[in-house]
């Protein structure tokens, strides 16, 4: 199998950032909130090999947890996203009728409004947890994932081999998993991928607005935030992290292209 | 070279191709063609698809659509050779001295202008005319073309006419620079039986008039020679056969031509009817849900064992309907539908698994009719399992002697649906349907997207498998060629009623009902001089009336 | 009645009913809550009697479906409330930072609108060879980047290092003049024109492209038409409502944009006031600004729509 080398890349800088959120202890050479220096905002040296933060902290080890951070939240978000958006999509698209209806226009309600808006409506009144803003961001996130999914499966209801198979005589089962699902898995995994990165991006804006993630614990977003006041004296410090959520998010996003395309072109794609 | 309008000299055609997630590579479509046309001739161009015959006509004006590229030899025009022409030069070309007519006119007009905007464009734009005697002249072709209003038909937007009309008007289009040359591009396929043979006799009327030369492209030999006065025989971008269309049509020399010629010439004895139908619809009336009107008026038929019923209409006839309602998908509003010797349930969920066994089904659209994610053996092995339990080396070893009677050996078994041509595809599809030892096999126009000769096969293939199998056909089709070619009885359609039913004899011995006639005689033979005959027969009979 | 008055009109009364809607559900959003509201605003330690004045004051002694009505008459009225934690009026408070949104959002779709029709042209102009490359890259990075680190890297270079605008909006008075006002958001706007150039562009050269490959324009080509004439007469028609489209999704997406943009750069406008009331949870101040918002978005939206509607050619001229 031949890879191309932006998805290459792209696998590259994904799968080492998972690894440094799973093994993030045995990697941070400091503790994550453990103040190293009296003096804030060190420049890079070989002690602190991104320098410290506005307390004091070592910055490149505070990242590596707040990478882990990230990435749990947004992986679990996604996952919520994921089974709720294309259990109900499927669901409405193969059931139709008022269901389909009802589920359709909930859905468009929930989307006429920005969901970073509304997150932050929801959460001026609960309390700002990471199970909490889980699952606010999992299911806002879910409708994306509905509609895509719902107009996938309707797509694919209509085709002519389905409709074969309903004259067969197939159970409801049958046609779902062995006519449905497999011929749209692959754009639904494509997804999956964009998914994760508006997580991803979700959650950082989330806590670098001061609601998402709070001290001492912190994700990109949230050191991004803490470290913000420097960029005025001239001090980087918040670059890094921020670069950390780019280089992340564009890395899934090479990986998705790839995987849309070598998909597509399978034996009997979409053509 | 006096007279000399085209002359086309080692004409190579090859295009990029981006297949997703491969490399682009490079293809070939045309290999060296050479073709000759005079001032005010016809030349048709035909083929089956892929033959590279629309390629080769929007070659004439230089033009390569969507990525394909001239790589070699010349297209001279009015002494000049296109190829070699400069870009200003080019666009004199087109929609001056060569023009065009599209497959689909609805697409190929542009929405939000009105018609006449369109049809006088390139005449002003090219300052032949001024924008007054340009719309004249267009108001005159639209009255030469058959157009109703044609002092008024232009200020009309392109939706707000009808497909058979605007054909006429993109044919209007071309005439109004007053080329030398038309290029014709399957100008009717896309129209109804009836509708086609206006509009051809219009185009044919008009090229005469006007004198304009002309390139005519089809896959339709017997339409071809309607308007042509020379043929060219063209297959995967070679010339099979170059001849005057007398000689292409009364004495083929090329095999692959003699194929063409021959086309839906297959024989079948019709078969008298048994004292028991294997299917009875009776009084069915329907309508879609959610829409007022019925699709479907009180339509009665007969099937009997082992027998074709065909039922033929075209577009909005309602014959896809009466395949909904007999399988279930479309329960009726009223009628009974009898099958086997039992009353079936009009819903599709209240029918017996023996019930569903017993009546399959094949689509129009192979390649959609398979699921893009299972090998031919799944498709074909899970009506076995399904109905008969059958599995493993049991399972597969009737697979393969399905796939031998379909004349597909067992080495497709691991194939995916995309490995197949279209031919394949469909012989798959009635292998699916025959799995299920069914008593009737509904065919849903399973014909009419292949190229005529794999059509031919198909049908041979079917009547074959009937003779083995003593299974029934509802043949529904637009085609009548198909028609006579298999059926045993017919059911003429239109507009959601039976206008005409019996035996095939019957049906097709006069006298006719008006629809009848007319769609019997709208059907392109493949002799010289048809389409004269028809239309003076026409005229005779409206003066008589 | 024409069909297309028709079509208007139901598609109007469609966006006043989702604004009604959404009007419902920002309100419940607050509300519709496991727990007493009061507690979770003031935290496990808050004593009795404060927690019954915030009831109070919230009205939560009342039914929610009449504290609904309430509020929503008092939006009719103007009557927005007061902020539970300053106890200003929340109408003249959001009436100034409204303006100066407006103003920041105003500015950055002149630019970005125009640049990137123009950026989408040049791309389908120069299909598959490099200045549509470049572009197609470009969007693939912005849509992966968070809005605040092109805020800060701009502040960072542009402001700190360069020092050619100021690096905060601190300065920014709505009442100077023009251009001392657009030298203290030249960064602001630099970034949410950013923010959205990429993906109006791309959407723009989608658009463009869907309308230069169909038949017509074929047609047109097959004509002898010089390309501009192409463009100006058969492409450009039929391009205007999916361009419009695009441009007013992309507005509609700066709604969001200006919230990260305002609290990066310190501006004095609805999203930070926003913001920081989320975090002082003042809920009448978030129900506000929240409608407020969702109402800009509705509205862009069935702008989209009504260009749309009119733009068809089909329903402009009926059979």
């Amino acid at each position: 199998m031949r890879i191309p080398p932006a998805a290459l890349i792209g696998l590259f800088f994904t799968a080492l950032y998972f690894l440094m959120a799973i093994f993030a202890p045995l990697i941070a050479p400091y503790g994550m909130a453990e103040v190293v220096s009296n003096d804030i905002w060190l420049p890079p040296s070989s002690e602190f090999l991104l320098g410290t933060d506005n307390l004091g902290r070592d910055l490149l080890s505070r990242m590596i947890y707040g990478g882990r951070t990230t990435i749990f939240i947004a992986t679990a978000a996604t996952l919520i996203s994921f089974t709720t958006g294309s259990i109900l999509g499927f669901f409405a698209a193969v059931v139709g009728d008022w269901v389909d209806q009802a589920l359709s226009r909930f859905v468009d309600l929930i989307m006429s409004i920005p969901s970073l808006i509304l997150a932050l409506v929801i959460l001026s009144v609960t309390p700002i947890t990471v199970g909490v803003l889980i699952v606010i961001m999992g299911f806002l996130d879910a409708t994306r994932v509905f509609r895509l999914a719902r107009a996938v499966a309707v797509d694919i209801n209509v085709m002519d081999y389905v409709e074969a198979a309903k004259l067969r005589g197939e159970g409801r089962g049958w046609i779902i998993f062995r006519e449905i699902l497999p011929n749209a898995l692959s754009p639904l995994v494509a997804e999956m991928g964009l998914r994760f990165i508006f997580m991803v991006l979700f959650i950082s804006t989330l806590s670098f607005l001061g609601l998402g993630v709070q001290p001492p614990a912190a994700d990109w977003g949230g050191i991004v935030k803490e470290n913000a006041e420097g960029i005025t004296y001239g001090i980087g410090a918040a670059l890094y992290p921020a670069i950390a959520i780019s280089t992340l998010a564009i890395s899934v996003n090479l990986v998705a292209d790839w995987v849309l395309n070598r998909t597509t072109s399978l034996k009997g794609g979409r053509g | 070279m006096s007279d000399n309008l085209l002359k086309v000299r080692g004409l190579k055609i090859g295009a990029t191709v981006y297949p997703p997630g491969e490399k682009p590579h490079d293809i070939k479509i045309v290999h060296g063609v050479d073709c000759d046309l005079e001032k005010g001739k016809v030349l048709g161009l035909i083929g089956e698809s892929g033959a590279g015959k629309s390629t080769i006509g929007l070659a004439t004006m230089a033009y390569g659509r969507g990525g394909v590229e001239l790589t070699g030899g010349e297209v001279w025009v009015n002494d000049r050779d296109i190829l070699a022409s400069a870009q200003g030069d080019i666009r004199s070309l087109r929609g001056g001295e060569v023009t065009y007519v599209s497959q689909s006119a609805a697409a190929s007009f542009n929405p939000a202008k009105q018609i006449m905007e369109q049809v006088t464009e390139a005449a002003i734009g090219h300052g032949k005319f001024s924008k007054k005697e340009a719309e004249e002249r267009a108001v005159t072709l639209f009255r030469k073309l058959g157009l109703p209003d044609p002092e008024n038909i232009g200020k009309r937007y392109p939706h707000q006419v009808s497909g058979g009309q605007l054909q006429r008007c993109m044919t209007a289009l071309a005439l109004c620079p007053e080329p030398d040359l038309v290029v014709f591009d399957e100008p009717t396929t896309a129209l109804d039986v009836t509708t086609q043979i206006d509009v051809l006799a219009a185009i044919k009327e008009a090229i005469r008039d006007t004198g304009v030369a002309a390139l005519y492209i089809t896959h339709d030999l017997a339409v071809v020679a309607q308007v042509s006065d020379d043929i060219m025989v063209l297959r995967h971008g070679n010339t099979v056969e170059y001849g005057t269309t007398d000689q292409i049509i009364n004495a083929p020399q090329e095999e692959y031509t003699q194929a063409l010629v021959s086309v839906r010439s297959i024989e079948h004895e019709e078969k008298q009817p048994t004292p028991e139908p294997l299917l009875t619809v009776q009084n069915i009336t329907a309508r879609y849900k959610g829409t007022k009107f019925d699709v479907l008026h009180d339509v009665t038929v007969d099937l009997h064992p082992g027998q074709t019923l065909a039922v033929v209409g075209e577009s909005g006839s309602g014959k896809s309907t009466l395949a909904r309602v007999i399988t279930g998908l479309l329960p009726p509003r009223d009628g009974t539908i009898n099958f086997a010797g039992r009353m079936l349930s009009k819903d599709l969920g209240n029918r017996t698994k023996e019930d569903l066994r017993e009546l399959q089904m094949i689509y129009q659209m192979a390649d959609v009719a398979m699921n893009p994610r299972q090998t031919v053996g799944t498709i074909i092995g899970r009506p076995l399992e399904f109905y008969f339990g059958l599995k493993g080396a049991e399972k597969r070893k009737r697979v393969i002697e399905l796939l031998d009677e379909i004349e597909m050996g067992s080495e497709f078994i691991d194939r995916y649906p995309a490995e197949l041509s279209g031919g394949q595809k469909q012989r798959v599809c009635i292998a699916r349907a025959l799995a299920a030892k069914p008593k009737l096999i509904i065919c849903d126009e399973v014909t009419s997207a292949l190229d005529p000769l794999v059509a031919d096969g198909i049908l041979k293939l079917l009547l074959q498998l009937q003779k083995i199998e003593d299974v029934a056909y509802l043949f529904i089709t637009h085609d009548l060629a198909t028609v006579k070619a298999i059926a045993d009885s017919i059911a003429v359609m239109y507009q959601g009623k039976v206008q005409r039913y019996g035996s095939k004899s019957h049906v097709l011995t006069p006298p006719f009902d008006d629809y009848t006639d007319l769609l019997l005689s709208s059907v392109p033979e493949m002799k010289l001089g048809w389409l004269e005959d028809v239309i003076a027969n026409r005229k005779m009979e409206s003066a008589g009336n | 009645m024409s069909p297309i008055v028709k079509l208007l009109a139901q598609r109007i009364a469609l966006g006043l009913l989702l604004l009604f809607l959404v009007s419902i559900l920002i309100f419940a959003g607050t509300i519709v809550l496991p727990g007493d509201v009061a507690q979770s605003i003031l935290g496990q330690s808050a004593t009795p009697e404060a927690l019954a004045n915030l009831r109070a004051e919230l009205g939560l002694d009342e039914p929610p479906v009449a504290r609904y009505f309430n509020w929503l008459f008092g939006v009719f009225q103007g009557d927005l409330g007061t902020a539970l934690t300053s106890g200003q009026d929340i109408a003249t408070a959001i009436g100034k930072r409204l303006g100066n949104t407006l103003f920041l959002a105003f500015w950055a779709a002149i630019i970005a609108v125009p640049l990137a029709i123009f950026l989408g042209l040049l791309a389908v102009r120069y299909r598959e060879r490099w200045p549509d490359k470049l572009i197609s890259a470009v969007t693939l990075a912005s849509i992966s980047v968070p809005e605040f680190l092109i805020g800060y890297i701009l502040m960072f270079f542009i402001g700190v290092k360069l020092g050619w605008f100021p690096p905060t909006a601190i300065s920014y008075r709505p009442d100077a003049d023009l251009l001392t006002k657009l030298s203290a958001v030249a960064l602001p706007i630099a970034v949410l024109t950013l923010v959205v150039l990429a993906h109006m562009m791309r959407m723009t050269r989608a658009a463009i492209l869907n309308v230069m490959q169909s038949a017509y324009i074929e047609t047109a080509e097959l004509k002898g038409l010089r390309m501009f004439t192409i463009i100006w007469r058969h492409a450009f028609p039929n391009s205007v409502a999916p361009v419009v489209n695009v441009v007013m999704l992309n507005l509609a997406y700066l709604v969001v944009g200006v919230v990260v943009v305002e609290v990066v750069f310190v501006y004095p406008g609805m999203g930070g006031y926003l913001v920081d009331h989320v975090s002082k949870r003042d809920i009448p101040v978030v129900q506000a600004c929240g409608l407020i918002f969702a109402a800009v978005y509705i509205g862009l939206n069935l702008i989209a729509d009504v260009v749309s509607i009119l733009a068809n050619p089909r329903l402009r001229h009926p059979k």
